[in-house]
């Protein structure tokens, strides 16, 4: 495919802006010394280049994309439209709050629900991404050990099969790291736990259902064990899909947790984003709350600023039309479809494991929630068929693979979550693509190593990429070219 | 009851039934009674599509729409071209996730790359990140990656923008950071004062071009001043702005971030936004999030790739720099797709349109009594006083349906002007304005 700086041709854009109807004023000594070199393209050629990158692009609504821990549930239409209303889209965010009162209603019921469904007692919808959301988390267990002049405490407990950002936001917030081993059951061992919390134990970050898929039984005791250390519980609600309505962070233990409107509610990830990733807490922790807290009053809503705030992680209120989004989403699922999700998230994880795990091993053979994990280890012994490999071969079928390589505790795990947008029809069909990988893995395990090739590109040579990175499109490499 | 839930009750039982259970509650009986939640959730009965969408248009008409917008404040009012609406709703761009599997995601990839060439053009640095949340967290990243062992304080100017400050202090509150204020006189940064503050402990020096006031300071001067105690020079730019003003690169910037919301992203109540962050190549690798790069395939044929992977979370876990994981990538298509339908001609007009329009409405205020609060250059916003008191004029003007500038004190408002302030409107503005100050 052309870039879009090679589709370029000199004199050719389109004509959007009207000429300047008052005195033209350039700021003499401010200004650059060339034009930044943008695409010179007619509309047409524009239109047709991203038709072109869509046509390349492989989104939920290209094909089966169970990517685990990410929730690619169908982003309904619906949402899309909400959020593209003239009556949110042109909200000036400094505009006076009694102009601003249904964006201040959709996040006031948004963050009354949020809270029902996680058994939080408050919740700031400031933070833009599941990442962001966590160290916001920590942000409010920092603030919460100061105001109690309890400085010791500046460790964070992650274990072995967390999500990466999870220790990588602890240390944005200042903490220390001590990671703990996983029990041979992919859960906490309760005994390790229990050696590493002390007087230096600011919390513990966790997932229930675990990266692994599994609900982790012994939970009631983990958060025991943390706060009778002095430590608090933070809930990390990436997996919150396989439990609305069934078990709630609130009830587990928990004292502070971040979600993801991208994956539980239904918001379309957009490539990469936005996201949004509100942070909940217990009522002692909402002090610390960021930006500003969304009150009800007898007439109106309004904003109320807390001085003992940990202050704002991101300009203004968060990703809104993100939330406008999510609340769509809710309002049509209401109290029965919000059960009706997950019991379906969950069943469909364990039809499709059900179908799989005579011939893949299951990481942990036992009940899953919402995803499961297989282990290829045996198969790329038998075979030298990788996780890698059947993951690209499954491209050739247009269907997105699982997530590889995760978690870091099972060698060769490729993590499969289906969610409950998916018919029996297309779990079947993708039943019987893992099964046909296996045998071909099994009778041509080579041609497995070559795959995809149905794909408009095979596999990159990432190891390049890294080591002479080119990042950016080179305007003199084509000109000596042409020279 | 609005359901996305693909499969029947009667086909999910008998799913249930093909993997051993009777019911769903044998599927969950693993999970210990005393957290199973037994309350009811505080969600209404679930609504049919015709009933939600017109319970959100509802409540988004509760919401006063202005015609005519002259506050920016961080958040500006652009014309959005109806390309950028029709190309950024492809459903493949808006349903992909983070493009992990490159052999089926080179149409979102090329887009990033595309992106991060345009920031680099924009700004005259030579890397460039696939974008943070929006142009505050941006600054606050900047500053994280600048720190070092022996120099960690970061100075910012009290210049910039409030909520840019304030989320930089957030910021720095996790890591530990200690913040310095650098005072303003006249509304610019105090040269001495910066002067005196940097020291061999000092990161960074961060300062907005334009700054909260539209003022242009004098990025010279500053950066010079910072390079000298051997310290990284962050500069926050109004990508429009940067159609004509010169670059952060000819102020020998090191890092170069921006709230990319001007570029094709409507107000929406503060958010998605868009946070765009550039730099020089020796700090490439300290940049936070993804990175798109080119590479080749099997084939040989031209292929991108997320790269320099080495420096995330997902790798580096707690000693990656950033914890960044989703950003704003579909934003960051609205910006290459923005950028290319005006081109650099387009660009420039826009932002010769912001600044020219915004210096008439200065020169017409003033004929209806307002005085300029400070007499520096500036871009498309500036701030006056007001001879009657700020809240009166704005509330005269919002009953004709204009949102005003942004009040910073009693007489005091900050106005703004894009291209789609047209001259009439202006005069329109400007007469309500006099009426009032002269009443």
């Amino acid at each position: 495919m052309k870039l879009i700086f090679e589709r370029s041709v000199p004199g050719h854009g389109c004509s959007v802006l009207p000429e300047c109807d008052v005195p033209t004023v350039i700021p003499e000594g401010f200004c650059r010394q060339s034009r930044p070199r943008l695409p010179q393209i007619s509309e047409n050629d524009l239109s047709r280049h991203y038709t072109e990158l869509a046509k390349q692009t492989h989104g939920v609504n290209d094909g089966f994309y169970p990517l685990g821990s990410c929730t690619m549930k169908y982003n309904p239409k619906i949402n899309e439209r909400a959020a593209a209303l003239p009556g949110f889209t042109g909200v000036h965010p400094l505009q006076p709050e009694e102009d601003a009162q249904g964006c201040l209603e959709v996040m006031h019921r948004m963050e009354t629900m949020l809270c029902g469904i996680t058994g939080m007692d408050a919740m700031s919808l400031q933070p833009a991404a599941g990442a962001h959301g966590e160290f916001t988390g920590l942000l409010l267990i920092k603030a919460y050990h100061k105001s109690r002049g309890d400085e010791r405490r500046t460790k964070i407990i992650v274990p072995d099969s967390a999500h990466g950002t999870n220790p990588a936001s602890a240390a944005m917030a200042g903490f220390s790291i001590v990671n703990v081993p996983s029990a041979a059951d992919g859960c906490v061992d309760l005994n390790a736990l229990q050696t590493a919390v002390g007087e230096d134990t600011a919390g513990l970050m966790l997932t229930n259902p675990n990266t692994v898929g599994l609900f982790d039984k012994n939970i009631l005791q983990i958060t025991d064990i943390v706060h009778k250390a002095g430590g608090l519980c933070y809930y990390d609600g990436a997996n919150l899909n396989a439990v609305m309505d069934i078990a709630r962070p609130g009830d587990m233990g928990f004292d502070c947790m971040h979600l993801n409107l991208h994956k539980t509610f239904s918001t379309p990830h957009g490539g990469g984003g936005p996201g949004s990733g509100p942070c909940g807490c217990k009522d002692f922790l909402a002090p610390f709350l960021p930006g500003p807290r969304i009150v009800r009053n007898e007439t109106a809503y309004c904003m109320e600023y807390q001085n003992t705030s940990v202050g704002s992680v991101k300009a203004f209120y968060g990703n809104f039309l993100v939330v406008v989004k999510a609340l769509s989403y809710l309002c049509m699922l209401g109290r029965e479809g919000v059960r009706e999700a997950s019991c379906n998230a969950v069943l469909n994880a364990n039809y499709m494991m059900h179908g799989l795990s005579d011939l893949y091993d299951m990481a942990f053979d036992e009940t899953c929630m919402h995803e499961f994990v297989m282990s290829l280890e045996k198969l790329k012994h038998d075979t030298g068929v990788s996780a890698l490999d059947a993951a690209k071969a499954m491209l050739d079928y247009g269907i997105h693979p699982p997530t590889m390589y995760f978690p870091l505790i099972v060698h060769e795990a490729l993590m499969v979550e289906p969610t409950e947008t998916e018919s029996r029809e297309t779990l079947d069909e993708a039943i019987a693509i893992y099964r046909e990988i296996f045998q071909k893995a099994h009778e041509n395990p080579d041609a497995l190593h070559h795959t995809p090739a149905h794909t408009p590109i095979g596999r990159p040579d990432e190891v390049a990429a890294a080591r002479k990175p080119v990042i950016r499109y080179d305007y003199e490499a084509v000109l000596s070219e042409n020279d | 009851m609005g359901r996305f839930v693909a499969s029947t009750p009667a086909e999910q039982q008998e799913m249930l039934k093909h993997i051993g259970f009777d019911s769903f509650d044998g599927l969950f009986a693993h999970i210990p009674k005393e957290v199973r939640f037994k309350g009811e959730l505080p969600l209404d009965r679930g609504l049919s599509e015709m009933e939600t969408d017109r319970a959100l248009s509802e409540l988004s008409e509760k919401n006063k729409i202005y015609r005519h917008i002259f506050r920016g404040a961080g958040a500006y009012d652009h014309y959005i071209p109806a390309a950028v609406t029709a190309i950024t709703s492809k459903e493949e761009f808006v349903t992909a996730y983070t493009p992990y599997q490159a052999e089926i995601s080179q149409g979102i990839l090329q887009s990033i790359f595309e992106f991060q060439t345009m920031m680099c053009e924009l700004t005259g640095l030579d890397a460039s990140n696939a974008s943070v949340y929006d142009g505050a967290t941006a600054a606050a990243e900047a500053a994280a990656m600048c720190r070092e062992r022996r120099r960690r304080t970061v100075l910012v100017s009290e210049t910039t923008n409030p909520q840019v400050l304030q989320v930089i202090k957030t910021y720095c509150f996790g890591s530990g950071t200690p913040v310095k204020v650098i005072p303003a006189e006249n509304g610019v940064t105090d040269l001495s004062a910066l002067k005196e503050a940097l020291t061999e402990e000092t990161a960074c020096f961060y300062v907005q071009q334009p700054n909260f006031y539209g003022i242009l300071e004098d990025y010279e001067s500053l950066g010079n001043a910072v390079h000298e105690k051997g310290a990284k020079f962050i500069m926050g730019c109004n990508p429009i702005a940067l159609g004509i003003l010169k670059t952060p690169a000819e102020y020998h910037a090191d890092i170069a971030v921006g709230e990319g919301q001007p570029l094709g992203m409507p107000l929406a109540f503060g958010g998605p936004y868009l946070g765009f962050m550039t730099a020089t190549a020796s700090l490439m690798r300290r940049l936070p999030g993804r990175i798109v790069g080119e590479t080749q395939d099997a084939g040989g044929r031209r292929t991108f790739v997320l790269t320099l992977q080495a420096r995330e979370q997902h790798i580096r876990r707690e000693k990656a720099g950033s914890n960044v994981c989703s950003n704003q990538a579909l934003c960051a298509l609205t910006a290459g797709v923005y950028l290319s339908t005006l081109g650099s001609d387009g660009l420039a007009q826009a932002a010769t349109l912001c600044t020219s329009k915004a210096h008439y409405l200065l020169s017409e205020l003033e004929k209806a009594g307002c005085t300029r609060k400070y007499d520096q250059p500036f871009f498309h916003e500036f701030v006056t006083r007001t001879p009657a008191p700020a809240s009166v004029i704005l509330s005269a003007l919002r009953e004709h349906q204009i949102l005003g500038g942004l009040p910073l004190g009693e007489n005091e408002i900050l106005w703004c002007t894009t291209e789609k302030n047209t001259k009439s409107e202006i005069d329109a503005m400007v007469a309500i304005v006099k009426e009032v100050c002269t009443r």
